[in-house]
């Protein structure tokens, strides 16, 4: 029905228009993967697709980087981290949602700010919290903070769903 | 009656029953986020190397935020980068989500959503050593401009002084216009058919949908998308960090990698410290007025 409206010119824009903003999403990261592909020592041009493609070139720079163990250690952190989050925040935000205590409006207050705060205004302090116990070099440096960091978001998430959830009658 | 009922409900109620479970949160909370933030607010009224004894200096480290080209730079830099982490995704993002809802739900419409969400899903550092490649000097794009004739206006845009911020700016472009087509997208999907239906009757053409029913309608969808990436803008790090390092010169720092240098590379903890309160002043600034309005509507 729309169809008797719109003329067919607008509508062949519209969809010249949305196949330009898909390929300003794709095209940079194909030219990344063809660039992956190209033999060792060469600087390729352009977009193009190598004739032989170096697919070694994959298992080359995962060992180079030590891929496993750089894995290894993002899942340890986040395998710390998570569980230990989603315990604390729910506890929290079951609480403010469903128990609220005279100056649970503040804690929440305070959690909320802490949804804006940029890690610039934290930084500096948190390096040296984490010198003075001794965890510099370690995932705990990351572990601990982060787990500080991501309250506001997890226990404001956790107290609006459960906010959302019919009270016992 | 609902202050009967309230107070009613208050009464049979014990009083801090929810604190102990709200404390563990609050605890990891305030000791790894607002003691950090209260330690930054004393250092930015000293001088201090982060080692040796710190000397008071009241209110200069914000003086020279404000004075110091370098510094006020990078938050002038921030602000600028707004046109392209900011507005140019909302408009992106508007225009994306509308022609979508314009086109027949199919593969292709499909493909349209998924294609434009994927830089937004990669890793910010992934995103910047994608846009480092196109580009370096031999880069695609440069090699596109030299098939295409321009051959002359090809140059390594994130070494050169003149583009290099723009050209910084539209990595952020990149990875934020996806998000937003897909917050629009989901706004979209939330209008009443029967408004669509209504003015087609009537014989209002896509352009005359788009302003009067589609606009209107995600007014609060653009106001978090905007107050989202104001936050993001000037928090910013990642995408600078890794593409730029803030430079040619200091042409495209920002206060993120700024305070990062000073207080890890030239020691000046109470300079990085004002300017990180500097920036959460701007950010509050924004946030809590929007807010506000948001919540007055």
């Amino acid at each position: 029905m729309t169809a008797n409206i719109d003329s067919r010119g607008s509508r062949i824009t519209g969809t010249i228009v949305l196949l330009a903003l898909m390929a300003f999403s794709v095209v940079p990261l194909i030219s990344l993967f063809l660039v992956a592909l190209q033999p060792r020592g060469t600087s390729p041009k352009g977009l193009n697709f190598p004739t032989e493609p170096h697919w070694e070139n994959f298992l080359l720079a995962w060992n180079t980087a030590n891929m496993w163990a750089l894995l290894g250690s993002s899942v340890f952190i986040a395998l710390m981290v998570v569980p230990v989050s989603l315990l604390l925040s729910t506890l929290a935000g079951y609480a403010l949602a469903k128990m609220p205590f005279l100056g649970s409006g503040v804690l929440l207050g305070l959690f909320i700010l802490g949804l804006t705060l940029p890690f610039e205004a934290m930084i500096a302090p948190i390096y040296y919290q984490i010198r003075d116990l001794g965890l510099l070099n370690t995932q705990w440096a990351i572990i601990i903070p982060l787990i500080g960091l991501y309250m506001p978001f997890s226990v404001y998430w956790m107290k609006q769903s459960f906010g959302n959830m019919p009270s016992e009658p | 009656m609902s202050t009967n009922l309230a107070r009613g409900r208050r009464r049979r109620r014990p009083r801090a029953i929810g604190l102990p479970w709200v404390l563990p949160a609050f605890a990891v909370y305030a000791a790894f986020v607002l003691y950090p933030l209260a330690n930054t607010i004393r250092y930015s009224f000293f001088d201090w190397d982060g080692i040796g004894p710190a000397t008071w200096v009241g209110l200069q480290n914000y003086a020279s935020v404000f004075t110091q080209p370098n510094l006020l730079g990078s938050i002038l830099n921030s602000v600028y980068l707004m046109i392209f982490f900011v507005a140019l995704p909302i408009v992106i993002g508007l225009s994306a989500s509308i022609l979508i809802q314009d086109i027949r739900a199919g593969a292709f419409s499909v493909t349209a959503r998924v294609l434009m969400f994927i830089p937004q899903i990669l890793p910010l550092a992934g995103a910047a050593i994608v846009w480092v490649w196109l580009y370096s000097a031999n880069g695609p794009l440069n090699e596109v401009l030299s098939a295409v004739g321009l051959g002359a206006m090809a140059r390594p845009w994130l070494g050169d002084f003149a583009t290099a911020l723009p050209a910084v700016g539209i990595i952020g472009t990149w990875v934020a216009s996806g998000l937003c087509t897909l917050l629009f997208t989901a706004g979209i999907g939330r209008i009443d058919p029967s408004l669509f239906e209504a003015a087609a009757l009537d014989g209002a053409s896509r352009t005359r949908r788009a302003y009067s029913i589609i606009l209107p309608a995600l007014r609060s969808e653009v106001v978090v998308a905007a107050t989202l990436l104001i936050i993001a803008t000037l928090g910013s790090f990642d995408i600078i960090y890794m593409a730029t390092n803030g430079g040619p010169g200091y042409t495209t720092m920002v206060p993120g990698v700024l305070v990062y240098r000073l207080v890890f590379t030239s020691q000046q903890v109470g300079l990085a410290s004002a300017l990180g309160v500097v920036l959460t002043i701007m950010i509050l600034a924004v946030v809590i007025p929007t807010q506000w309005i948001g919540r007055r509507k």
